[in-house]
């Protein structure tokens, strides 16, 4: 595992946030407080507004009503909050064109890190992605992507993570090196937010469940609680 | 980190790509020889009326080509939705718009420079004598299209028909500013060639407002 | 509304004095003759739809400094407004010039200027209209509606070095060109009936918006309800 700082801790909570595109609403009022160092799951159907959550979370996406907070960041410029958050949404967030460790070194630059160039090869050994580092995205398949597009956000050490179905497109190698590096995260004390729609290695670590439909939050298994119950509804991954 | 440091990055990261490709500078290219070779079709001028019409024939080639060069640009950051991991990162808006303008002016600048020596040779244009200025004039004009045509090309790439959209919003726009271009150039290219004070000053002006605007507004176009 | 149909019947009748005022008051022109009485028509509209234009772009800075949907109404109403008169500006030009100067157009300084005027603010109209989301339509529309507006004096400028054939300005003008007092009086008071008129089409545009944005709120409301009713119960049994 590459040496890297100790992750400053992060948490992030929802004040009664609402968010509407137009006639749709995306969420309706609500209020979610994540401490710094949980491992949350966020179930819920398709339409739910998981994205949309973990996109406010991002600071890629303003509420339309209520606020989103850091507590642990309060008065920290909207910047240096940016530099903790990392994130892996639906799509890949890379360049079709530029090859896989173009890719790295342009976001280990980015994120102003030091000796970019061995984090951009430490990250590809990682997720197991070493031999294909010269070639371009643009070859890769689906599940490669994925790990390029999980390397890409881990790779500045992020106190708060969020994943947006991180485990779609990999394959059993895949999922299980997904697993296993977000319970390494999570131990270092790293944030977890992770939305998810069906059971896969990575729900072990799983230290809170929360759950989303309509755009309303209808269940949590709280801070501290056991979400296994709400855990359980989720099927197992075919 | 500073905006200069993030600029250089989004740049160096867009130059990377396009030498290695040259899509878009080639087809910017191509198109711009296009629209030159088809005035002569729809004009046949003689060679005193060419001489009349060369300036602006010159600059409508730079606007067309740079008014069709601006979609693609943006487009590519549309793709895997690479524009959303641009604006996580810790970087400032402004760093995030002007990294494009910058990229976008280097693009547009360097067909424009491979155009112009094709350009003198088909109309019978002498522009070696005045090439400083001549270049002076290109670059402001340049400059202006690619500052306004950035922040455009933002505000149509979330419309409908946006590829319609961007000349309906930039060619008004740009009047001003191709006038000013054009009788520069035309009194660069005049028998007793001289640099209009006038139109320069007012090219720069046309800059200075609207690079001015677009570091005033750019939170507003780049945040959600 | 009742206050709506008084200042809408006070105008009228503003307007019917104008006219009366333009075609039978002002002094004759002594090269022009009947046909310079277009000019007290003419002349005030431009002036009312620069200043619509004016209003949409102080409309677009409070729009992005508050985010208060009223000011993106405001914004668009002045803008079509301003379009209005801008257009019967463009069509009302040439009918006077084709008498004076035998030709309908000409590709002169203040023409051109408000041709082009014209553009930039039907782009603001329909860059407006194509953003399918509103908030962000009326953001982009503000940013647009910001540059058009600076662009503005450099349009006018940079036509004006470039031009010089429209008869020397009545009103503001070089030396000799100032308008005998009897025609001031007709011009001002026709300048200020425009303006009336602007504020009322103004104010109805206004309202159409807030009108059309209520009905969008009030749907949603009844979509958020009838989504509070299916919700039950809390914790669905499976999760697919």
């Amino acid at each position: 595992m590459e040496s890297d700082p100790t992750t400053q801790r992060l948490g992030v909570a929802f004040h009664n946030v609402g968010k509407r595109y137009g006639s749709l609403v995306a969420l309706r009022d609500v209020t979610l407080a994540i401490g710094a160092g949980e491992f949350v799951a966020l179930l819920g159907p398709n339409g739910a507004g998981k994205s949309t959550l973990l996109k406010m979370a991002a600071l890629l996406v303003q509420p339309g009503s209520g606020k989103v907070e850091f507590p642990e960041r309060a008065r920290a410029a909207r910047e240096a909050i940016k530099r903790g958050i990392g994130m892996v949404a639906h799509s890949t967030m890379l360049y079709d064109e530029m090859s896989a460790a173009e890719n790295l070194l342009f976001f280990a630059r980015l994120y102003d890190l030091d000796r970019p160039e061995q984090r951009v090869a430490a990250a590809l050994e990682a997720c197991g992605l070493p031999d294909r580092a010269g070639d371009l995205v643009r070859t890769f398949s689906r599940g490669m992507r994925q790990r390029l597009a999980i390397a890409r956000a881990l790779i500045h050490s992020p106190a708060l993570l969020l994943l947006d179905e991180p485990a779609a497109g990999l394959d059993r190698q895949g999922i299980a090196w997904l697993a296993e590096t977000l319970a390494e995260r999570h131990r270092r004390g790293c944030t977890i937010l992770m939305s998810t729609h069906s059971r896969n290695d990575s729900i072990g670590c799983v230290t809170r469940a929360v759950l989303l439909s309509g755009g309303r939050l209808q269940a949590d298994s709280g801070t501290g609680g056991d979400p296994r119950q709400l855990l359980a509804a989720v099927p197992v991954e075919g | 980190m500073g905006t200069g440091r993030a600029v250089a990055i989004l740049l160096g990261k867009e130059l990377r790509g396009e030498l290695r490709s040259r899509e878009l500078l080639n087809t910017t290219l191509i198109f711009a020889l296009i629209v030159v070779v088809i005035f002569s079709f729809a004009f046949d001028p003689t060679a005193a009326e060419a001489r009349r019409f060369a300036p602006g024939l010159l600059w409508i080639a730079f606007l067309f080509a740079g008014t069709l060069m601006l979609n693609p640009s943006f487009a590519r950051e549309q793709a895997n939705d690479t524009l959303q991991a641009l604006r996580m990162a810790p970087i400032s808006p402004f760093a995030l718009l002007l990294g494009k303008i910058l990229a976008n002016f280097v693009f547009l600048l360097t067909a424009e420079l491979v155009l112009l020596p094709v350009f003198a040779v088909l109309y019978n244009v002498t522009i070696l004598p005045v090439i400083g200025r001549l270049l002076l004039v290109i670059v402001l004009g340049t400059f202006g299209v690619v500052v306004t045509g950035t922040v455009f090309a933002a505000l149509a790439s979330q419309a409908r028909m946006r590829e319609l959209l961007l000349p309906l919003l930039l060619l008004p726009v740009l009047a001003p500013l191709l006038i000013a271009s054009v009788e520069a150039t035309a009194a660069l290219l005049n028998d007793e060639p001289a640099l209009d004070p006038t139109w320069t000053v007012f090219l720069v002006a046309f800059d200075v407002v609207f690079f001015t605007a677009s570091w005033l507004l750019c939170e507003h176009l780049i945040e959600e | 509304m009742e206050l709506q149909i008084e200042s809408a019947v006070f105008t009228a009748i503003l307007i019917g004095c104008a006219g009366y005022a333009a075609l039978f008051i002002a002094p004759d022109e002594s090269t022009m003759h009947a046909i310079q009485r277009i000019f007290y028509f003419h002349a005030p509209v431009a002036w009312a739809g620069m200043d619509a234009f004016a209003v949409t772009f102080i409309a677009n800075i409070a729009y992005l400094a508050t985010k208060r949907p009223k000011w993106d109404w405001i914004g668009v109403a002045s803008a079509e407004v301003g379009l209005v008169f801008t257009t019967t500006v463009l069509i009302t030009g040439p009918i006077w010039a084709h008498p004076v100067w035998g030709i309908w157009w000409t590709w002169e300084a203040r023409l051109t200027s408000t041709l082009l005027l014209w553009l930039l603010y039907v782009a603001y109209v329909m860059l407006r209209k194509m953003v399918d989301t509103p908030e962000r339509a009326a953001s982009y529309a503000a940013i647009f509606g910001i540059f058009a507006y600076l662009d503005v004096p450099l349009v006018y400028l940079s036509i004006r070095f470039w031009r010089t054939q429209h008869p020397a300005p009545v009103v503001f003008g070089g030396a000799g060109s100032g308008l005998d007092p009897e025609m001031s009086k007709v011009f001002f008071f026709c300048v200020l009936v425009m303006h009336c008129l602007m504020v009322i089409l103004v104010r109805q545009r206004y309202q159409l918006e807030r009108l059309r944005y209520e009905i969008h709120e009030a749907r949603l409301a009844a979509e958020d309800y009838a989504a509070r009713a299916e919700s039950f119960p809390a914790v669905p049994k499976e999760i697919v």
